[in-house]
Formats: structure tokens, sequence, C-alpha cells
């Protein structure tokens, strides 16, 4: 995706708010910004740190809802007015920074267990991890305060609003999720994300260029756990709260769903799927069945992995590509989801 | 003396089940380098289908309900396991992360459509009167006859998939592709069947599990995801594709959880999770694996 067309995303999502409220009654116009579009931003966030990691490192990870999860807890422990009180007392301007720095960690630690293993493999430890840390929330009581988890975590008020404000809280997922996308943008071309994706391509050539491939793996894991932290504190806020299904085996499978959908191969496709996904499952009640969105979600989902398995943006690459004549020596777009 | 002893063969019954359930997965990822997702699923599979043939004949009293579903089961998930290999991961082969993820696809829309079909409630197999009741024992007092019956199929399977990997000439060729599909195909052999019959076999061990399994404890919404987990873990610390790995697997999983949860309830899953860090970090192939 082009920078042009980033910002033209970025323009239409800066406006949405205003345009649908010229199409739609009031309270529809707020039900979309809060609901759809607010959080297809959150959800696309935690789901672009799957992306980064797949994209440009080759890492599929089912660990990114748990990092997620981790500084969405460590949020709910540590911040004032969260009920039940695990600790509490901290204001958000210091439990906030604490949650992303608990995610990052995390992220670290995720990537050091998971760093001699690749493809597969790795699906498989950070599935077991993530239904690990899921399975321990629900069962501990004194941290995480069980099965229930904790509540009433509705954010902070600024500039005298209450961060639930449909529009504040809105634009502050915007602001993030495109400071994040840039970010992402940013990181790869810097040495840093040219020797990852020389790892991706290649580890033992990188290795022996002497670049230290275990840590900069490692690095890569951080970054994602940052990003997912990001998108965690968010996701709790916009839930008022968490509780161990919101990082369960279904919840680190939506993520793969998202970022599958919208396409492995562009971090722009994190968002693309999240908002596919979120009017996929506020609608499914009158497409099929209220109940059954599992069965649809899964059932797009199988159609993108069999179809195109890069994803709508992949879809969308090649319909562009039929269009123009192909440049020769024009390279193939990275698609991770293919290499086997 | 006796709480420890108890402890033990809790945790021994537990590998057993755990051990029927991820031979299926371990030998379909031998053979195939698929990963599975949908193991669960199929586990959810054979419980349910079994049920349905189970639940009518146990209300006339019928004596052979239970022996009736176990075959059932096997057939039911047998059969959708061939079906998913044959129509979605057949022609994908070599593409393995693109496999797990149809198979975490068709998971999740089984998984749903059972729900749909059966509702959410827990069922549970009520076994037959001369596997139910205690067996007295030394040690341990009186103990629940089926947990000695789980160990009893944990032990045929384990010695009915040593046979056929070592003795049969299915197991000759599963064992030649293994080590390299290209050339068992070059000597003439019809790589995808073989490949069908054991994913069929892998999907029916699921099956098993999931009767076995829905007997000793309901079977509810969430067991396909508990089951898919339980066989990740303990390929990952036995070894994957190796059926002696797999028994070393489910024996210190299900004695990690079982020990846990009798010395400290509310930490427990710390401890199986630490046992496969702790194995990724000194063997990351797995105790009994090969490294690939």
């Amino acid at each position: 995706m082009s920078a042009r067309l980033s910002l033209l995303a970025l323009a239409l999502l800066v406006l949405a708010p205003a345009l649908l409220g010229l199409v739609l009654p009031p309270n529809q116009a707020q039900f979309w910004t809060a609901n759809i579009l607010g959080r297809a931003l959150v959800y696309g966030i935690v789901a672009l740190s799957l992306t980064f990691l797949a994209t440009y490192g080759g890492f599929v990870s089912l660990a990114q809802m748990t990092l997620a999860g981790i500084a969405g807890y460590a949020l709910a422990i540590l911040v004032e007015g969260a009920v039940p009180g695990i600790v509490g007392g901290l204001p958000y301007a210091a439990a906030v920074p604490a949650a992303l720095l608990a995610a990052t960690l995390a992220g670290l630690l995720v990537g050091a267990i998971a760093v001699r293993t690749r493809d597969i493999y790795l699906l498989m430890i950070t599935l077991a991890l993530a239904m690990g840390v899921a399975r321990f929330a629900e069962s501990n009581i004194d941290w995480f305060n069980g099965y229930e988890g904790i509540r009433n975590v509705v954010g902070p008020v600024l500039f005298g609003v209450p961060f639930r404000d449909p529009h504040l809280f809105y634009y502050v997922a915007l602001a993030a999720a495109a400071a994040l996308y840039a970010g992402v943008l940013y990181l790869v071309r810097t040495p840093f994300g040219l020797v990852l994706q020389g790892i991706r391509d290649n580890p033992r050539r990188v290795a022996a260029l002497g670049y230290d491939v275990s840590l900069h793996r490692i690095a890569a894991f951080g970054v994602a756990g940052f990003i997912a932290g990001c998108g965690g504190v968010l996701t709790t806020i916009y839930n008022i709260g968490i509780s161990p299904g919101s990082i369960g085996l279904g919840a680190s499978v939506n993520i793969l769903i998202i970022s599958v959908i919208g396409g492995l191969g562009h971090p722009a496709g994190a968002f693309v799927g999240s908002l596919i996904f979120a009017v996929f499952d506020t609608f499914a009640a009158s497409l099929y069945d209220r109940d059954r969105f599992n069965t649809l979600i899964g059932l797009v989902f199988l159609g993108i992995v069999l179809a195109s398995p890069d994803g709508i943006v992949g879809l969308a690459r090649r319909l562009g590509g039929l269009r123009r004549p192909s440049r020769a020596g024009e390279q193939p777009a990275p698609r991770p989801a293919e290499t086997g | 003396m006796a709480l420890a002893a108890t402890v033990l063969l809790n945790g021994l019954t537990l590998a057993a089940l755990y051990f029927v359930v991820a031979s299926g997965f371990s030998l379909i990822f031998g053979l195939m380098r698929t990963v599975n997702m949908a193991h669960g699923a199929l586990y959810l599979v054979g419980a349910y289908v079994a049920y349905a043939v189970f639940e009518p004949l146990y209300d006339r009293d019928a004596w052979y309900a239970w022996y009736l579903a176990v075959p059932v089961g096997m057939a039911a998930a047998g059969l959708a396991g061939i079906a998913l290999q044959g129509v979605l991961l057949g022609w994908m082969q070599g593409q393995e992360l693109r496999q797990a993820l149809v198979t975490i696809g068709v998971s999740i829309v089984v998984a749903d459509q059972l729900l749909a079909q059966f509702g959410g409630t827990p069922r549970q197999f009520f076994a037959p009167d001369a596997l139910f009741g205690t067996t007295p024992l030394p040690l341990v007092g009186r103990y629940p006859t089926f947990r000695l019956v789980q160990i009893a199929v944990a032990l045929g399977v384990g010695i009915g998939l040593w046979w056929l990997l070592a003795r049969t000439k299915l197991g000759l060729m599963v064992r030649a592709g293994v080590d390299d599909r290209a050339m068992l195909a070059a000597c003439g052999v019809n790589v995808p069947l073989v490949s069908l019959a054991v994913f069929g076999l892998g999907a029916a061990l699921a099956g098993l599990g999931g009767v076995i399994g829905a007997t000793a404890q309901p079977l509810a919404q969430g067991v396909d995801g508990r089951f898919l987990l339980t066989s990740l873990v303990v390929v990952i610390v036995g070894g994957m594709g190796s059926v002696p790995g797999t028994a070393v697997g489910a024996v210190l999983v299900g004695l990690a959880e079982q020990v846990g949860q009798a010395l400290f309830p509310t930490y427990a899953v710390i401890l199986t999770f630490a046992l496969m860090v702790a194995v990724l970090a000194v063997r990351p192939q797995g105790l009994l694996g090969r490294s690939a």
C-alpha cells in the first residue's frame, strides 16, 4: 500500500465521525464510530503486532492477544477505581506506562522462549503459552480475580472529557493506530528492520554476516509486545475491564483471523481485517444467525486461506497488478503464509 | 503415603487419556508435518456422534450401548479426518503454515456447528456396569475402575501403534515417509493414499479419546481447546512425531498437572508450562524427538 493511499485512508478515518453523522441518524453514527470503527482500530492494533512479526520476521505468533492481555491485566491490577482493587491506587498516567512495560517484557520473554523454533513449531509453542496464561488467569484469584476478571477500568479523564466518550476514545485510538502503523513502516527501513527481513529470508546468511540472529528475533518480539500492549490497554478500556475469556483460545485465534483476512503481507492488512471482522461480528445476526457468528467468520477465514493466502490486501494488490502491465523484474510481494 | 499414591495414580490415568489423544496428533504430524489444529474438534466429533448413538440405546437399557459408542466415535472422527485430509489438506502438502491455518478455520466451524446441533449442556457417557464402580488396590484402597480401564486402553493403543509402525507394511511406508516423502513416492508407493490412512487413524484416536474422555469427565464447550492444548504440550515435551516420546510427554504432563493440583491448586497450571519451557530451553526438538 503506497504512502498516498495510507494518507487517504487516514484522512477518511479522521473525517469518519462527521461523514457518518451526515448519512446516519445520530445514535447510529455514534454506534458506528465507537463500536465498529473504534473497535476495529483497537483490535487492529493488536493484530498489527502479529502482522508486523509475520510480514517482516516470518513469525506467526498466537501469543499476541496474550501480550495485549498482560498489558490489560497490569493496567487493571494497578489502576485506581478498578473492581476489585488488587494493588490499585495508581493514576492512569503511571499505570499505562507500567502496563506497556509489562507487555514489552512479556513479549521479550515469549521471544526468548520461542527463539530456537520457526514456522509451525513457533505457532504451536506460542499457542500453548497463550492458553497457559489464560488458564492461569482463570484459576488464580489472588492476582487475576479468577474467572470473573477485573472490572471498571474506565480510563482517565482527558481535557475534562471522560475517556469513554465515543469521539474522544475514537480519536485516541486512531492517533495510537496511526502512530504505531507509521512506526512499523519506519522501523522496517532502519538497519534493525532490514536485518529482521534478512533473517526471515535466510537466517544462516544473516548469521554469517555477523549479526546476532537470536537477539534480533527477541527484539522483534519485544517491539511486537509493545504494540500489542498499546492495543491491550485500549481494548481493556473499551471493554471496561478484562477477564480470562478475553485472552483465551477464541480471542487469540480471532487476532489470527483478523490478520490473515486482512493479509499477512502488509501492516495495513491488520486494520482492513479488523474492520471486516467488526462488521461481520455486528451484522452476523442479519446475515445468517445471531448465535452462529463463529461459523460465518470461520468460513470467511477458510475462504481467504484457500483462495488468497495473503488476504484482502494481497488480493487487492494482485487485482491492481492485473490492470497495469507488469514491469519486468518486479519481485512478488513477500507471502510468509505460504512458505513452509 | 496413600495420598501420594492416589495423586500418582490420578496423574497416570490422566496421562493415559492424554496419550490416546496426543498419539493421533503426533502420528499425523510425524508423516505429514501437518499441525492439525482441528484435533480438538475431531475429539468433539467423535464424542458427540458417539453420544447420539449411545443415548437412545442407554435409555432402552441396552448393555452394549457404551461398547458400540466406542467404535462409532472412532469411525466418525476417522471419517471426518479423512475428509479433512482428502478435501482440504492433501493438495497443499508442504505448505505447513497454510495447513495449520486451514485446520484452525475448520475447527472453528466444526465446534460451532456441534454447539448448534447439541446445545451447550454438558453430556457424559455412563460406563457399562463391568467397568463401573471401584477396584481394591494396595496403598490407595479403593480406586475407580474406569480410570484403570483408561490406563489399559492407553497401553493397548501404545502397543498397537508400535506393532503397526514396526511390524506392518503400512508402518514401513509411514516410517519411510517420515524420513523422505519424495523418495517413498519415487519407489512407487501411493503417498497420498498412505497419508489418508494415517490421517484417518490419527483422527480415529482423537475420537477414541473423545469417548473415553467424555466417560471420565463431562463433555462441554471448550473441551476441544483443552485437548488441543494438551496434545500440543505433550508432543512439544515428548518430541514431535515420536510415539514413545508422546508417551513420555503424556506421563510428564499428566503427573505435573495432578501433582500441581495437589500441592498448590491455584498455581498448578504454571508447573505444566514450566515443564514445557524447560524442555524447550534444553532440547528444542523434545525429549525423544530427532532434530529437524
